[in-house]
């Protein structure tokens, strides 16, 4: 296996991750209040299975998938509904959501297994029992884009998967969390891996991670050669060969298209999906999170977070039950510098902007992230030299700069030409740019009211 | 708990990394790049080059700051035109011509466009063509290097009054081969002890400002690479066609203002193409331009008019070379 593998183009940031990848995750305690929204993931809200009032269990289902880009929530906490109204989301909009008192007296443990019905053996299931049971789990993508699973895994007529990718990246700067998990939970990963390829057909497993996570990789290695060695030696080894892939390091090395072509040297054509070249490509984290719901019957209802920036005193990653506010987090690791002026949510390449401390934490929150005066004053603008860095930095093989100065003249509809909509928005062109354009945030408006503009065309005229 | 007030958040959009690199900085890149020709520009010219390249940038700076204010002097573009235009004029040039040079290289090569990044020909050179168009002479008057304290009368001419002639004029080394067929030893077109423009003589010096300029990745590397290496391939070309009518690779190279222009000019990023292939095109373009120009055209020189020839293809060129999106053509499918 070569080393460094990668992607063209691309960026280099400094990765800042010392601050917490030695530190062992912690579990953040519990808190009096939690916020739990029916939109953590991509498609439709779920809808409450709870009234107001209800006494709910930890792990107990209490929002319900509507239709199938949707998922199942659970309570995180034992405790009581006392609202289901809307409350702060990340987002910056206000959202309906579940709120829940935590019982003090309750020792938070998970809902006993039997009264889920027992474990499951997900290598012999059916595979839409499989899917659906996904779906019941209230999994979704945990990298950050929080797509359900489930979704992923209903292979489509005809359709045939013969590859998983695991994504173990963590390209994003500052975060350590999955780097953790892989070493912390190991074995949960392999094995959650083994059941989703065992469930989607495919031969072969690669985990894709970045060579500054060594000690990841040995640990992954290892699991994966005695997990091979179990296998071989137990009758009717039909299971998949794994492998682990060192990747540079470089951002956007977990972009789903990018690792494919960093470990397979293919690339997905423009408008399909992994699924189109027979690939499923998935979050570490989420593959411990299957093997918890097949294994201990454990729903989504806790997370791995960073919590880290020259804003933040003590930096930690830490276990969160979901809900948990952003003020709790912020308060269990010490507080905020005084001179903090930004909070973000997720990594800083990617991630959203907090406006309130108010809002919990969801099923996508990879990391918490502050940043002091220092970090938050905005670049000096200049006009575009065509230096040509974003060219060289965008990782669609766009031209940034164009698109940039199309979108600032409000002239949307040449951008579609110009491949707008291929953009991923990893930000690498604004991070590339030394003029100090906001480049990406220009596409994104511009995605945002070509969308609405085909919306618009789509709706029949009144 | 004890509850500190919040802090008062900002929410601005991602990414939140800021850039490592900004627009004063690679304009400050491409001036320290510059220092060691300038010197060796005064190391030959003596003052006289100081005092044109003076006047030019101080008429640069000057005209920036009145057609687009104060603050658009921060991005450095103006001192870095201003030194360009001093570079490739004659030593002993008035110094009022180097002002209207560098006053018209910002006024109608920047400023009439729309400003930094607009302009579809490098600003330097529309400032050093307008002075050619007006004054011929003395652009075309050149005198030997005389050391570190040389003052040319020249540069003492009052506006518009016939220059005093300067006691020794001498033809550079391209004038010498194409007009009488006298070739310069190469050793003195490396070090730069030739007759011609400020920043031109000392191929050596310019070698190191490039150096700095591509390990600082303040420039495309290709455009001087793709320049030097059309000029060189072309001339060598024709020279083992006619040795005798034709100098070679190495005169082409060091003399006259190609270096110079393929590594300051021809690399300027707002005049040439986005895409690599597209400068590539321009590059060999431009180089194979200079030496067509040189060879057959009626001048000795023809650096300048390569360099604007290509600017004015750029837009075409880059609109036509579009970078190939990711997963946009036949994707390499199966292992």
């Amino acid at each position: 296996m070569s080393l460094g593998r990668t992607f063209r183009h691309g960026i280099h940031p400094e990765e800042h991750k010392e601050a917490t990848a030695a530190l062992a995750v912690e579990r953040m305690p519990f808190v009096e209040r939690y916020i739990l929204p029916l939109s953590q993931h991509a498609g439709a809200p779920s809808r409450p299975l709870v009234e107001v009032g209800a006494r709910v269990r930890r792990g107990q289902k209490i929002a319900e998938a509507v239709g199938f880009i949707s998922t199942t929530l659970h309570a995180s906490v034992d405790g009581q509904v006392v609202a289901i109204a809307p409350r702060p989301h990340p987002s910056g909009k206000l959202v309906p959501a579940i709120e829940i008192v935590a019982d003090r007296s309750s020792p938070q443990r998970f809902t006993a297994v039997s009264d889920l019905g027992g474990a499951l053996d997900p290598f012999h299931l059916e595979h839409e029992r499989f899917v659906s049971e996904l779906q019941l789990a209230g999994l979704v993508g945990l990298g950050g884009a929080a797509f359900p699973t489930h979704v992923k895994y209903r292979v489509p007529e005809g359709g045939k998967i013969d590859r998983l990718l695991v994504n173990g990246c963590e390209c994003e700067p500052f975060l350590t969390s999955d780097h953790r998990l892989m070493l912390e939970r190991t074995a949960d990963v392999v094995r959650g891996a083994e059941i989703a390829a065992h469930q989607l057909g495919a031969k072969l497993v690669v985990f894709g991670v970045e060579h500054n996570k060594p000690d990841a990789i040995a640990a992954l290695e290892r699991a994966v050669a005695s997990v091979t060695a179990a296998n071989a030696a137990a009758p009717g080894g039909d299971r998949p060969e794994m492998r682990v892939v060192g990747l540079a390091v470089k951002y956007p090395q977990g972009a789903e298209k990018m690792l494919i072509r960093a470990v397979w040297g293919e690339e997905v054509p423009s408008g399909k999906l992994p699924l189109d070249l027979g690939i499923v490509v998935n979050n570490v984290a989420t593959m411990a999170a299957i093997a918890d719901w097949f294994d201990l019957r454990r729903p989504l209802v806790e997370r791995l977070v960073t919590v880290a920036g020259p804003g933040v005193r003590r930096p930690a990653n830490l276990l969160v039950p979901l809900g948990t506010p952003v003020r709790a987090v912020l308060e269990h690791c010490g507080g905020l510098e005084e001179s903090t002026r930004e909070v973000v949510m997720g990594g800083p390449m990617m991630g959203t902007p907090l406006a309130s401390l108010d809002v919990p934490i969801v099923k996508g929150t990879s990391g918490l992230l502050a940043f002091t005066d220092a970090e938050a004053r905005l670049p000096a603008e200049y006009t575009c030299i065509k230096c040509g860095r974003c060219v060289e930095a965008c990782p669609q093989f766009l031209n940034p700069s164009r698109l940039g100065r199309l979108a600032r003249a409000g002239r949307f509809d040449e951008m579609v030409g110009y491949h707008a909509k291929d953009c991923v928005e990893c930000g690498s062109c604004s991070y590339a740019c030394p003029s100090g354009i906001p480049i990406v945030q220009l596409i994104r408006v511009a995605k945002g009211a070509l969308r609405e503009q085909a919306l618009a065309g789509a709706k029949p005229k009144p | 708990m004890n509850r500190a007030p919040d802090p008062r958040l900002v929410v601005q959009a991602a990414p939140f990394l800021r850039p490592q690199v900004s627009t004063p900085r690679i304009m400050g890149d491409v001036l320290i790049a510059l220092a060691p020709a300038t010197a060796a520009g005064l190391w030959f010219f003596g003052l006289s080059a100081l005092l044109v390249v003076l006047a030019s940038t101080a008429a640069c700076v000057a005209t920036d700051w009145a057609l687009g204010g104060r603050a658009q002097l921060a991005d450095l573009s103006a001192v870095v035109t201003g030194v360009l235009v001093g570079l490739i004029l004659p030593p002993s040039l008035p110094l009022w011509m180097a002002a209207l040079g560098g006053f018209v290289a910002i006024a109608l090569g920047k400023a009439a466009w729309g400003g930094l990044g607009h302009n579809l020909f490098n600003p330097a050179l529309v400032g050093r063509a307008f002075l050619q168009a007006a004054f011929p002479i003395a652009l075309t008057t050149w005198v030997p290097p005389q050391g570190l304290f040389a003052l040319y009368s020249g540069n003492l001419a009052l506006p518009f009054m016939s220059a005093p002639a300067d006691a020794v004029t001498s033809a550079t080394p391209l004038g010498q081969m194409k007009f009488l067929g006298v070739s310069t030893p190469l050793a003195d077109l490396f070090w730069g002890n030739v007759s011609g423009s400020i920043g031109e003589t000392s191929a050596a010096a310019i070698l190191l400002g490039a150096l700095y300029l591509v390990a600082r990745r303040a420039c495309d590397w290709r455009l001087p690479a793709g320049m030097l290496g059309a000029a060189a391939l072309l001339a060598e070309l024709l020279h083992q066609i006619a040795p005798a009518k034709y100098p070679g690779a190495m005169f082409t190279l060091l003399s006259g203002g190609l270096l110079l222009g393929a590594v300051f000019m021809a690399s300027d990023p707002v005049t040439s193409p986005l895409a690599p292939r597209g400068a590539w095109i321009v590059a060999a373009g431009a180089g194979g331009l200079v030496v067509l120009i040189r060879f057959w055209g009626g001048r000795p020189e023809g650096v300048m008019y390569a360099i604007l020839l290509m600017n004015s293809a750029s837009p075409l060129i880059d609109r036509a070379l579009q970078p190939r999106r990711f997963g946009g053509s036949a994707p390499k499918v199966g292992r």
